[in-house]
């Protein structure tokens, strides 16, 4: 079936994580074709393929392994999404490629996802990769690590091999700090523990995957935080009077606004009330997270692009310094004694910065740190003090995803070099 | 407040409220398309009289309501048109306000930019040309286009905002990682971006989003008597352009389009669906990919969209 909207579960957006080698792609196809997510002529081209090669089977990792160089290649470059659906629940999946050259895109399918599925190929165990995937979800805010530990059918599916690999990620996550590890054992090759339970392994008490996907609590809590409204526009238009009714264009990317409420406008922290919340579809008392709306504000106060509006018992951190985890995703690395600008953008705001002093760089495999290495290179973890132009409100990346996430800039050849999230307690 | 302001506020109509998963789509895309129009100078939306193009005009109104929309409209004419299709798209041009550039295949194959094989050959590929010359003459710093990841292997691995090198070609090797929702607008000389708001729609979104907002659309989308010709068990729209074949049958069958572009390469099906609704259910029965059963280019090769893509295609 299409992908079809249920609103009873509402969305889980999850990615997956490991390399071909594990049977990730595999492994979604699978997914796909036993949640009977695979149209009949994808299915047909697909019977074409293994017929041209005098296949028997069909090779379920075609589903996902798409661009041309992927196929000769047998790897997966970029970031793919896929979407479908079940009776209980819609999911958007983010498909990452688990090669550690490409660990930048593990990053960007990590950053708006509730749940993370890591592939495990049983007969290798935890490796490096699976430390760095574990890591990197957790790092960037994945709220449930899901390990499938894989080819349970070249081990004749036996619990003490399941056993010898389960151990050691469980206790690795416990030292992340991460609070919901689900692992599942299964083969993605014959479908056992992936849509369908498992007769073949009844020493397992969990459920199949897809059932642990439909029912793991979506991490949907912006609605219930304090009220951050980036200011992405301010417009002005003739009312109908002859004056001019001046708008304030955005999103509450957390907690709700109404009308009436004292607010203020970040980073200044001047004092006004909201007069009206206007929409297309009519004026609205109140506006809540995801909703993009458009305000007017009772004072002609001084807002622009970049602002941030807040109410004033919930204020967000104002400064021109902080502390923060970030990725380096460039292909150049970043020398210490460089001090090389960038652009900085977090939520509308951008300002010049600087990484003043890099703190430790982590070694993502032991977690154990260097510190204050002379350079960060292409998929280094590192924790630094990054100084900015001008002051800037926000709060703690583990708050707020869109008021503590950020991304660097080169400002000479436009590529995003770094993604960063910002801690409170180091100033 | 506006004279139509007012009467939006007046007039009562029992709308639905929006899925959670609808409203959260919304307000992507309205935030996507304001990120547009803060960050370039000089954006245009692409717009064919299509269901996604049409879909995400709607989107611009309600970004920026009650302000205009402030984008104008540039449509790749292949000279192979519906003509209902056309008329929509200058009904809907002129009731939004907005200004309509079109720039045509024909021109382009007049001026020698572009060779033909045969005047009838499927122009849907050859719009590419036509487009990144449009966008060199006018200046656009950035397209708005209506393409959805869930429509093709290639799309489904595209940026929301999407870089394009002086050549107008996108490499996916070299696509920015895109974390969150901070896009990176930056552009380089000779560079532009593609920006896509429908990404993460699918097709029943686009549909359930039509029947929602009453949207109109060009008449072919719904079931409707027609002549087509019967090719191999495809039933291809009766026109000009396409030159008969030994074995065509031709007969009047009822049917719609599932997607429509060149009319050299749009397929229609069997179909009773007469409303929004009734083509949500039939899409929910059909299990069939939309453009898998509806279009003839990209059944050519497995890879198709892929290097269209890569030659600078929408």
């Amino acid at each position: 079936m299409p992908f079809d909207p249920q609103p009873d579960g509402g969305v889980l957006r999850f990615i997956t994580a490991g390399s071909v080698d594990d049977g990730k792609s595999t492994l979604i196809g699978r997914l796909l074709h036993d949640a009977g997510a695979v149209p009949k002529d994808q299915l047909a081209a697909l019977r074409r393929i293994a017929a041209r090669q005098g296949e028997s089977e069909i090779d379920l990792s075609l589903l996902t392994d798409g661009l041309i160089d992927e196929r000769e290649q047998g790897i997966t470059i970029d970031v793919a999404y896929r979407y479908f659906a079940t009776a209980r629940r819609q999911f958007i999946v983010a498909d990452t490629p688990g090669h550690e050259q490409y660990t930048r895109n593990m990053v960007t399918g990590a950053s708006t996802a509730d749940a993370a599925v890591i592939l495990v190929d049983v007969r290798k165990g935890m490796t490096a990769q699976t430390r760095r995937h574990l890591y990197l979800s957790h790092l960037l805010g994945v709220a449930h690590l899901v390990v499938a530990v894989n080819k349970m059918d070249l081990v004749g599916f036996a619990q003490s091999a399941y056993e010898a690999v389960a151990s050691p990620i469980a206790a690795f996550a416990a030292a992340l700090g991460a609070n919901s590890l689900h692992l599942v054992p299964l083969s993605a090759k014959h479908g056992d523990n992936v849509v369908r339970q498992s007769e073949r392994m009844p020493w397992h008490a969990g459920l199949p995957l897809l059932a642990l996907l439909e029912a793991l609590p979506s991490a949907a809590r912006i609605r219930e935080g304090a009220l951050r409204f980036p200011v992405q526009l301010v417009r002005r238009v003739a009312s109908a009077e002859g004056d001019q009714r001046r708008l304030v264009l955005g999103r509450v990317e957390s907690g709700r606004l109404s009308v009436g409420d004292e607010v203020m406008v970040m980073p200044a922290g001047t004092p006004t009330r909201i007069r009206s919340i206007v929409t297309y579809d009519g004026v609205l008392a109140g506006a809540a997270a995801p909703q993009a709306v458009t305000i007017e504000l009772a004072d002609p106060v001084d807002i622009r692009r970049g602002d941030l509006l807040v109410h004033a018992e919930s204020p967000p951190r104002v400064a021109r310094k902080f502390a923060a985890t970030i990725c380096w995703l460039a292909d150049e690395p970043h020398q210490s004694s460089s001090q090389r600008r960038y652009q900085l953008k977090t939520g509308t705001q951008m300002v010049p910065a600087r990484l003043e002093h890099i703190v430790e760089r982590i070694d993502v495999a032991t977690l154990s740190t260097v510190p204050a290495p002379e350079t960060i290179a292409r998929n280094d973890i590192a924790r630094a003090q990054i100084a900015l132009a001008s002051p800037i409100a926000f709060d703690a990346y583990r708050e707020n995803r869109a008021t503590g996430g950020f991304i660097l800039i080169d400002a000479q050849t436009q590529a995003t070099v770094a993604a960063g999230m910002i801690e409170l307690d180091a100033r | 407040m506006s004279a139509t302001e007012a009467v939006r506020r007046s007039v009562v109509v029992p709308v639905p409220p929006l899925s959670h998963h609808l409203r959260h789509l919304e307000s992507e895309a309205v935030h996507i398309l304001r990120e547009v129009a803060a960050a370039f100078a000089n954006p245009v939306v692409l717009f064919s009289g299509g269901k996604d193009s049409t879909v995400l005009l709607r989107l611009a109104e309600k970004a920026f309501w009650p302000a205009p929309m402030p984008f104008p409209l540039l449509h790749i004419d292949t000279g192979h048109n519906f003509p209902e299709v056309i008329a929509f798209r200058d009904r809907i041009a002129e009731r939004l306000g907005a200004r309509l550039m079109v720039r045509s295949v024909q021109s382009s194959i007049d001026a020698g930019r572009v060779r033909v094989k045969t005047a009838n050959e499927s122009r849907n590929a050859l719009q590419s040309v036509t487009l990144l010359d449009a966008i060199e003459e006018l200046g656009f710093d950035a397209c708005i286009g209506g393409a959805r990841r869930d429509e093709d292997k290639a799309r489904a691995k595209e940026r929301i905002f999407s870089l394009r090198n002086s050549f107008g070609q996108w490499d996916p090797r070299r696509q920015r990682p895109e974390l969150w929702n901070l896009y990176n607008t930056g552009l380089e000389a000779g560079e532009h971006m593609r920006v896509f708001p429908l990404s993460n729609w699918t097709e029943i979104d686009v549909w359930q989003y039509i029947a929602r907002e009453r949207l109109e659309l060009p008449s072919l989308y719904y079931a409707h008597r027609r002549a087509v010709t019967i090719r191999s068990g495809t039933l291809l729209p009766v026109a000009d352009v396409i030159e008969p074949r030994p074995g065509d049958l031709i007969e009047t069958r009822v049917v719609r389009f599932r997607t429509v572009g060149d009319i050299s390469c749009s397929l229609a099906t069997e179909s009773h669906a007469a409303t929004a609704e009734s083509v949500i259910a039939e899409i929910r029965a059909a299990d069939l990919s939309e453009r898998g059963g509806s279009r003839l280019d990209d059944r050519t090769s497995e890879a198709a969209m892929e290097q269209r893509k890569k030659a600078g295609y929408f």
